[in-house]
This record gives C-alpha cells, structure tokens and sequence, in this order.
C-alpha cells in the first residue's frame, strides 16, 4: 500500500538519495517491462532515424531543415492529436483527413468569396470540424453503426462536398498574411526566448508544487532529483531548439533574413498542453480512457459513456479542422487534394507510431507529436537522399507495422503479466 | 432490518424468475445465497440494485419501502454491488478504479492526490495488504486483488449494504481466503453483506445465516451455526430437506 512505501528520513542524506533514484529506475524498467512502453519506441525511432538521415546527408541536420520538419509535420500531427481521442474509446474516424480538407475549403472560401475577417474564416473552419464531429458521433452512438463504415462513407463523402465547395475543383489560394503566418511565419528572437522562459518556469512551478502536495499528504513520491532532474532535461532540450531556430537559416542572409521559432511551433505547443490537460487532468479525460478500456464498468460505474464518446468524435474533428488549416496555411491555397491522398492514413500512422493503439484504450497526445515527427522525419529524410516517393510509401508503411506490433507484443506481455 | 425484501416477484415475459421472495438482512451479518444455476439470484440482485424494477413486492430499506429505478439510488441508499463479471478498466489504475464516475475533483480539475489517500485509507481500513501499489494498473493485478478492488470500491461510498455476485468464481485457494476475510471484515464493521456463492465451504466460512432459493422461490432461510451442508444442498437441489424448506415444489408435492 502506498502509505507503507513512503520513502523514509533517510533519503535526505545523499546514499539515501541515489538509493531512491536507483529504485525509481527499477520501477521504471519494471514498467517497460510489463508492456507500458510509453513513448520509448518512438524516442527511439526518432533518435535513430536522426542519426541514419544525418549520416546520409548533412543537410538533414541543417537549421533549415530542422524548421521545415516542423512546418512539413505540423498538418499530420494536428490530426493525428484529434486521432488519439477516437482511437482511446476503440473507435476510428477515416474521414479525418477530408474532412480537415472540407473545413479548410470553407476557410479559403470564406476568406475569399465572403469577404470575412481572419478570425471569422477560422471560426468557421473549426464550427464545420464540431459539427461534422457531431454527425459522426451520433450516427456511430445513437444508430450503432460501427465507426469504421460510418466514417468511411464519411471519407467518401467528404471528398464530393470538397470538391463542390472548390466549385468543380478549382484551386483557391489564400492571400490573408495572418493565415499563412500559421504555418509560413517566424516569432522574433526574443519572443522565442521570452516562450522558453515562460514555459519551463509554468511546468517547474507545476512540477514541484505537485511534488510538494505528495510530500505533504504522505504518497508515494518520486525522488526530488528525479523532479528536478525533469525540469532540467526539459529546459535544455527547448533552449537548444530556441537556440538552434533562432539561427539564421536563409540561404542568402543579405537578400532575406529567415530566424526565429516558427509560428507553427507554438500552435502544435499549445495544443498539446491543451488536450494533454483535458486527457489526464479531467473528468471527461479519465471517462474517455475508462469508456475504451471497459465502456459496459465504465456505464455501471455511472459514466455518460454516449456523451463521452460523441465528444470524442468531436474533438477528433475540430482537430482535423485545426490540421486543415494549417495545411491551408502552408500551401498558402487550398485544392481538392488538401487533407486528401495520404493525409489520413499518415495521421493514423502517427498516433500508433506514438504509442495510441487500435485496440482502444491507450493513447496520448504526446504519442500523437512523436509519431508525428517520425512519421515527418522519414519522409523529409528520404525526400533528402532523392528516394522517390514509392519507397517512402513502403518505408512508412514498414515503420507503422513495427509501431503496431510493438503495440500488439506489450498488450501481450501485459496480458501474461497480468490477470494470474 | 437494514434491507427487508417481501413477496418480491420478477418476470421475464412468460417466465416467472423470481416468486413471492421473502429476505431480509440486518447490520453487521453476512448473509449467504445460494441456488442451483438459474435460480434467480443474479436477478435478485439487480432487482435490489435497481438494474431490474421488480413486478410484485415491495423492496423495504430501513424499513420504508422504496422505488429504487436505477444504480444512482440503490447508492443513495447505502446500496453497493460486486458483479460477478468484475466491472473493472483494466487500464486505469487502482484509484482511478476505485473513484470511477465519481472522482474528486479541484474546480474542474481532478483531484488525484485526494482520491489516492482516501483509496489508501479505506484499503488500510480493510486491512488489505496485497496491494501494495496504487498506481499500478489492474490488468497487471490478479485475480485476488482485482477483485478486492472491486469490493474496496463498492466500500469507498460510506454503503451500508454490499451486495457479491460468485466473488471468489474464478480464485484460487489463497485468494479466496483473503476475499473471505475481507467479507467478514466488512460485517464486523457494521456493513450488511449479501455473499452469493456455488461454494459451500465458503458459504459455511463466512455466513451468519443462509438463504437458499429454490426455481424462483425462497426455499429456507437458515442459521449458519444449526444448518449442515447436506441439509442445504438438498435444499438446493429440491427445494425441501427434511421439516424445513417448500411445501410444495412446482405444483408437485415431494
Ligand atoms: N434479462 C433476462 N431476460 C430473460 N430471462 C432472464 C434474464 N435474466 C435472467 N433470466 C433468466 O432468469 C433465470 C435466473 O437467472 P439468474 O441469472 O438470476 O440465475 P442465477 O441464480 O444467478 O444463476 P447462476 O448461478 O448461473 O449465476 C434464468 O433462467 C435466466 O435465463
Ligand atoms: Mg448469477
């Protein structure tokens, strides 16, 4: 019991201490042992993958590069967040990528056509992601079809409702400066710095008041070090970003100067603090892992297990709306074939790259930016050594297979390491 | 009387699963089902627990009778049940087991820490002590433990009637001694506990009195300390053993 493993006096003095840490460590290897992996194969990937490109050529680990992943990734990685949602409950929307293409047509449109102010253009970019979400969700809760056919004909439909919203196909591009700023623009130096700072000192000041709340209550705690020792792996590993984008990357400084961390940056940041905190510090975050882990416990334990899951449907498409217009942004237009080709499967790619999985009930948002990156870094990377686009196809597609056994082999080990 | 069932019938369509069934059970005692498969005491069960409404009878707690349409009231009323397919998430973590649909929160925020001591306190005050990490997600649990979650779970909402559908069906022996324990750890603290079970050891280890339903109908509702296995296996298996039991079974006189 949990009161009983208190960490004793002892570890104020320092044998004490590096006991602790050393147990925590153990704890750690038991956990991965047990099958809970977490983010570890897609560190891994990513680490790997870093060192295969940049051994192959230099550029890859150029500044300039490092900002064009993020811009590359960032459309994927949107979706692949709402992704996490519907796939936590065991269910999977295969219309996400088209319908981030719908609700980035509605943007362009609405930019264009209607003559609305930037705000109001997004606003309804994102309203049509809700309200598709809405739709989807209720058929698949309230009729009982299953969310595989349901967002399949979505998937079909989605791409005709492009098409005609683009009257007949037609490429409209977008002028607004602010909307392409989202995925095109660069913060100032110091606005870059001032983020750092802001963010480390916001999750110190978490961290450790967390850390003194358990202290304080008698739980079980982690060592101080290692508390410490997180916060500090997280200051360095921004600050180097910081420090890296906010060198000068152009190609010829004299002509245009190009620094700063991308815009795009901040935006999958803050989407990521964002729905990490509805996932693990909500109510509506435990009841949407409880409804894909046992929806029929999580119904007797008084759970809206319906509710739940229709914002779940929600999210994921609000996220694929977010994802759309960054798409839009990036391409500084929008056409039949944005959110389309593919979009979606490299969406679902990257959140069981990152640890989501198909069988329900595991997943996070973290999981949904790592295999996002790895899942960009492949197709940068190969796009680097001039490997055309049909081995880059069959390389993705080898990584996500990897990424679900990896998923089938810890559900196993937990399965074996459980029950008896 | 804590819980005073009388004349309680149920039926699915034609078929009556519950007839004219008397019981009731007090503060403080363990007080043993038994019935052959298909007896009807999981449909008892969800009878008192509002998953059924009842079509005759009144169910009386504290002795008024009530309305009880729903899990939300039998909580209300001290009412807790232990389902015989445990009603866990195999990926969540004790705690978050034991506060499920009815976590704490801070603002809008969950309260973690808070449910973790309480979940502590309550596992201390059963004194469980095969659990030793609350964090830990229940699929890594065994059988034993996963169930004690359960039962600590159902003990978590100050009840006062906790209700176990075949708790040790699927344990082991040593497990099923500490689920035992546990049982009558709960009545000696004054919980009123309805224990179903096939094992009739188990039945005689832990129950103050018996209840045997017979087809539908409450057959004897025994003393554990004057009944004899034999006795309730025949009860069991014909409704009648001896002066005790049915006069007349199914229409038929034995
Ligand atoms: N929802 C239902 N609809 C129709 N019949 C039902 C329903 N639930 C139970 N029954 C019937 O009621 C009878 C009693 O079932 P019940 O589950 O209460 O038995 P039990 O005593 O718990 O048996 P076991 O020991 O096998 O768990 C059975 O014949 C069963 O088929
Ligand atoms: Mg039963």
């Amino acid at each position: 019991m949990s009161t009983d493993v208190q960490n004793p006096p002892e570890t104020r003095s320092e044998a004490g201490a590096a006991r602790a840490v050393a147990a925590h460590f153990r704890d750690y290897l038991a956990k991965v042992r047990g099958g809970e992996v977490g983010a570890l194969p897609a560190v891994t990937g990513i680490i790997a993958l870093c060192v295969v490109f940049g051994a192959a050529d230099p550029v890859f680990l150029s500044v300039g590069n490092l900002a064009n992943l993020f811009g590359q990734g960032a459309a994927v990685a949107c979706i692949a967040m709402g992704l996490v949602f519907v796939l936590i409950i065991g269910e999977i929307d295969l219309s996400a990528g088209y319908a981030s293409g719908v609700c980035a047509a509605l943007m362009a449109v609405a930019l264009t056509e209607w003559g609305m102010p930037w705000p109001v253009a997004i606003g309804v970019a994102i309203a049509a992601g809700v309200a598709i979400g809405l739709l989807l969700g209720a058929i698949v809760v309230k009729l009982g079809i299953p969310s595989f056919v349901v967002t399949l004909a979505a998937f079909l439909a989605f791409q005709g409702i492009v098409l005609i919203i683009l009257d007949k196909g037609a490429n409209i591009s977008i002028n607004n400066e602010t909307v392409k700023a989202i995925a095109g623009g660069n913060l100032e130096r110091w606005q870059g710095w001032t983020l750092l700072v802001v963010t480390v000192a916001a999750y110190a000041a978490l961290q450790l008041s967390r850390w003194r709340r358990r202290v304080g209550r008698g739980l079980v705690h982690e060592p101080f070090a290692v508390v410490c020792a997180r916060i500090a792996a997280l200051a360095a590993l921004l600050a180097a970003t910081v420090f890296l984008l906010n060198l000068e990357r152009s190609a010829n400084p004299q002509l245009v100067s190009l620094t700063g961390v991308p815009v795009v940056v901040v935006v999958l940041g803050a989407l990521f603090v964002l729905w990490s905190f509805v996932l693990h510090r909500t109510r509506f975050g435990r009841h949407l892992y409880a409804v894909g882990g046992n929806a029929e416990a999580a119904l007797r334990a008084g759970v809206a297990v319906d509710r739940v899951r229709i914002a779940a449907f929600v999210i994921c498409s609000a996220m694929a709306a977010v994802g759309g217009i960054v798409a839009a942004s990036r391409a500084a237009s929008v056409d039949p074939n944005t959110g389309g080709s593919n979009v979606l499967l490299l969406s679902v790619g990257a959140a069981v790259i990152g640890g989501a999985s198909l069988f329900g009930g595991k997943g996070t948002v973290r999981a949904a930016l790592l295999g996002g990156a790895v899942v960009a870094i492949i197709n940068n990377g190969m796009g680097l050594m001039g490997l055309d686009a049909g081995v880059r196809f069959g390389v993705t597609g080898a990584v996500l297979l990897l990424a679900a056994g990896v998923d089938a082999m810890s559900r196993g080990r937990g399965a074996l390491f459980g029950r008896h | 009387m804590l819980l005073e069932l009388s004349r309680v019938s149920k039926s699915f369509g034609p078929v009556e699963v519950l007839s004219e069934v008397d019981l009731a059970i007090d503060a403080g005692e363990v007080c043993a089902l038994v019935g052959d498969n298909g007896a009807g005491k999981s449909t008892l069960v969800k009878c008192i627990a509002g998953i059924h409404t009842v079509d005759g009878g009144t169910v009386a707690v504290d002795g008024r009778s009530r309305d009880i349409s729903g899990p939300r009231d039998a909580a209300a009323l001290g009412i807790e049940v232990v389902y015989q397919d445990l009603a866990l998430c195999d990926n969540l973590d004790v705690v978050e087991n034991m506060f499920l649909g009815r976590e704490k929160l801070h603002g809008v925020v969950l309260d973690d820490d808070a449910m973790e001591q309480l979940a502590a306190e309550t596992l201390d005050s059963l004194a469980v002590r095969t659990i030793r990490n609350l964090r830990q997600n229940v699929a890594s649990l065994s059988g034993g433990q996963r169930q004690t979650v359960a039962i600590a779970k159902a003990v978590l909402w100050n009840s006062r009637l906790v209700i176990l559908d075949e708790p040790t069906a699927a344990l082991g022996v040593a497990q099923t001694r500490q689920v035992l324990e546990l049982i009558r750890r709960l009545a000696d603290q004054g919980l009123a506990v309805l224990y179903i079970s096939h094992n009739l050891n188990d039945v005689f280890a832990v129950a103050d009195r018996i209840a045997a339903l017979y087809l539908g109908r409450m057959a004897a509702v025994l003393d554990a300390a004057d009944a004899t296995q034999s006795q309730v296996v025949e009860l069991i298996t014909s409704g009648r053993s001896g002066e005790v039991g049915l006069t007349e079974t199914n229409g038929v006189r034995p």
